[in-house]
């Protein structure tokens, strides 16, 4: 777990960060053709980021490896699905906290049944309750089954009688979800400074030590995996606004597993490492399937050059550069 | 619902948990000896389904693409063991996650160019394209009966092998305690290529002999591959008793499930699990 970022390290980020903010005035001149679907690509990435990064939190701060977390991705969206009326906007006064709350009430009863178990049972008993989720979704008329369900008109954000924010605007969308990143990210990184946090990455460490001290562990545990769940599900919430349609699939194990792709490439506990790994998996998927119908063979073939080569993730070698060099100062 | 379907219904579980046992024996050992996650289990299922539709067009007998699949599927674990597997032993469980997830990949890629993307089928051989009559109406194919009898006889030899031989005894010691082995010293590196070779032989065996009843598609090993870590982890990680308990299991409240409650058929096997692991959390034998 790291707590405070190198200087260096801080510079690269806020650089990156300031390119993908500004992306909308230099994204048109050099893609000019692409632009608009580079856009709701990046959208769609920084929605995926905001997913691994609460799963870091469970990952790689709280040790608890979890392969069940698009459920609450998935959960989130179907709520906005499920409360949209057909033909009106629904008001995300009140849709989005209804998510927020459906989201943290599962996630607070499947982390309760899950947290009993550790190691590789924890993966199976997420990935089972994951599932579960998913066939629910796949197999209820209600919520439109195998076929997913539509949301024809987007989420209004009203105050006063005054239109806030126009979602149905690709650049007011864009910097929500920019802004829901930065801001998740500035949540767990206080939340891991905090003594909740603290403790948290303490019981990542070695879970009996912590419970020596005289803490009990499953309380931090389940406050964590409802907080991961909750931000799961505002990412989930986003992605359903994005692009209008929920499926079973966001629920699924491959989704989950991808998502779990992105915290470990990225490396794990970082917060950071996570988002780059959203950003690199993603756009390589891109980039190959744009050059070459066999894409998955250079895309497996990166993450096991990753994996072989970077033990840390691409974050480790990003820290291990800026404190190399940033020694002197 | 009379005492003959019910009984088709339990030779079909009992066939499809046997199937699913020759998987999971393999995965489990290879978490329990050597600590490795491998997502790629399901990869090798496809591969002998693959080796076995592509070596019976060539060959035009399914036995011979069976018998001549196998070594080549442990020939294929035996190298990416050797070659990528075996960097990652001292590292986190999580590498090697993300190591076999990449090899998934490259497995799902390499089956797409090398076969393509339809989904094939084999001809069920007429010798045994017949059907055993049990009433006027009800019968049950000779070929699952054979099927059955192949994995349970893997199964007897199994457990020879693992509790009667000086081999199975390493298997077994490696299983409890992996470092106590290697400082015994005997020769941890072979053993764990070798039970890396035999799960994926295994595996593979399982994908080619089950390709007269079932499809030989792309992504055929996911589904597999996550049942078998069901069945693995029900039964206890590295108990391959605890494996084949779980595969009867699971292969019995799928295909029960698929006929008493068909809606939710799929959420049987994960309520089973969930159920199991609530009540043990260590899984039946661990």
């Amino acid at each position: 777990m790291t707590l405070h970022l190198p200087k260096r390290l801080a510079i690269v980020l806020v650089v990156l960060l300031a390119a993908l903010a500004l992306f909308p005035l230099w994204g048109k001149l050099v893609f000019a053709a692409k632009f608009a679907f580079l856009m709701q690509k990046l959208t769609g990435i920084m929605i995926l980021a905001i997913l691994a990064m609460s799963l870091d939190l469970l990952v790689g701060v709280a040790g608890l490896v979890s392969l069940g977390h698009a459920a609450f991705f998935g959960l989130g969206g179907y709520v906005l699905a499920m409360m949209s009326p057909q033909y009106e906007a629904a008001n995300l006064w009140v849709v989005l906290p209804a998510a927020l709350a459906v989201c943290a009430l599962a996630s607070l009863v499947v982390g309760y049944l899950s947290i009993r178990t550790s190691g590789i049972y924890f993966i199976m008993v997420t990935l089972a309750f994951g599932q579960m989720g998913y066939y629910f979704f796949n197999d209820s008329k209600a919520a439109g089954g195998s076929d997913g369900a539509y949301i024809y008109v987007k989420p209004t954000v009203e105050a006063f009688g005054i239109t806030v924010l126009d979602l149905e605007q690709k650049l007011t969308f864009f910097y929500v979800a920019l802004g829901v990143l930065v801001g998740v990210y500035a949540l767990l990184r206080m939340l891991l400074a905090s003594p909740f946090g603290r403790v948290l990455g303490a019981i990542g460490v070695n879970e009996y030590r912590v419970q020596g001290l005289g803490f009990n562990p499953m309380v931090y545990k389940l406050v964590a995996f409802t907080i991961a769940g909750t931000l799961a599900g505002l990412g989930g919430f986003l992605a359903a606004t994005q692009y209008g349609f929920v499926s079973p699939a966001m629920l699924g194990w491959h989704q989950s597993g991808h998502v779990l792709v992105m915290v470990i490439l990225g490396g794990m506990g970082t917060l950071f490492g996570p988002v780059l790994g959203a950003f690199i998996l993603e756009l390589a998927h891109f980039a190959f399937e744009s050059m070459t119908d066999h894409w998955l063979l250079p895309m497996g073939a990166m993450v096991i050059a990753i994996v072989l080569l970077l033990p840390k993730g691409v974050a480790g070698l990003l820290l291990q550069w800026s404190k190399g060099k940033g020694a002197g100062e | 619902m009379d005492v003959w379907f019910f009984l088709i219904q339990l030779l079909n579980g009992v066939q499809y948990g046997l199937l699913l046992f020759l998987v999971a024996s393999g995965l489990t050992l290879i978490f329990g000896i050597m600590g490795i996650i491998n997502l790629a289990h399901g990869a090798f299922y496809m591969l002998g389904a693959y080796l076995a539709w592509w070596l019976a067009g060539l060959t035009g007998s399914l036995v011979a693409a069976v018998v001549l699949s196998l070594p080549l599927a442990a020939l294929v674990g035996y190298v990416i063991e050797a070659l990528l597997v075996r960097t990652l032993y001292k590292r986190d469980h999580l590498d090697q996650v993300l190591l076999t997830y990449g090899l998934i990949l490259i497995f799902n890629e390499a089956q797409r160019i090398l076969w393509g993307n339809d989904v094939h089928g084999i001809a069920m051989p007429t010798a045994v394209n017949w059907s055993v009559r049990l009433t006027e109406t009800l019968s049950y194919p000779v070929y699952r009966v054979i099927l059955s009898g192949i994995c349970a006889a893997l199964a007897v030899v199994m457990y020879v092998v693992i509790a009667k031989t000086r081999f199975g005894m390493w298997v077994r010691a490696g299983a409890s305690n992996r470092d106590m082995v290697a400082a015994l010293g005997i020769n941890v590196k072979l053993l764990f290529g070798v039970v890396f070779a035999v799960g994926a032989a295994l595996a593979g065996l399982a994908g080619a002999i089950s390709t007269p009843i079932s499809s030989v598609a792309p992504g055929m090993g996911d589904t597999v591959l996550i049942l078998c870590f069901v069945v693995v982890v029900i039964g206890g990680v590295g108990s391959v008793k605890g494996a084949f308990l779980g595969a009867m299991l699971i292969g019995l409240a799928d295909t029960f499930g698929k006929v008493f409650v068909p809606d939710f058929a799929s959420f049987t096997v994960y309520g089973v699990m969930a159920a199991v692991l609530l009540w043990k959390p260590r899984g039946l034998f661990a």
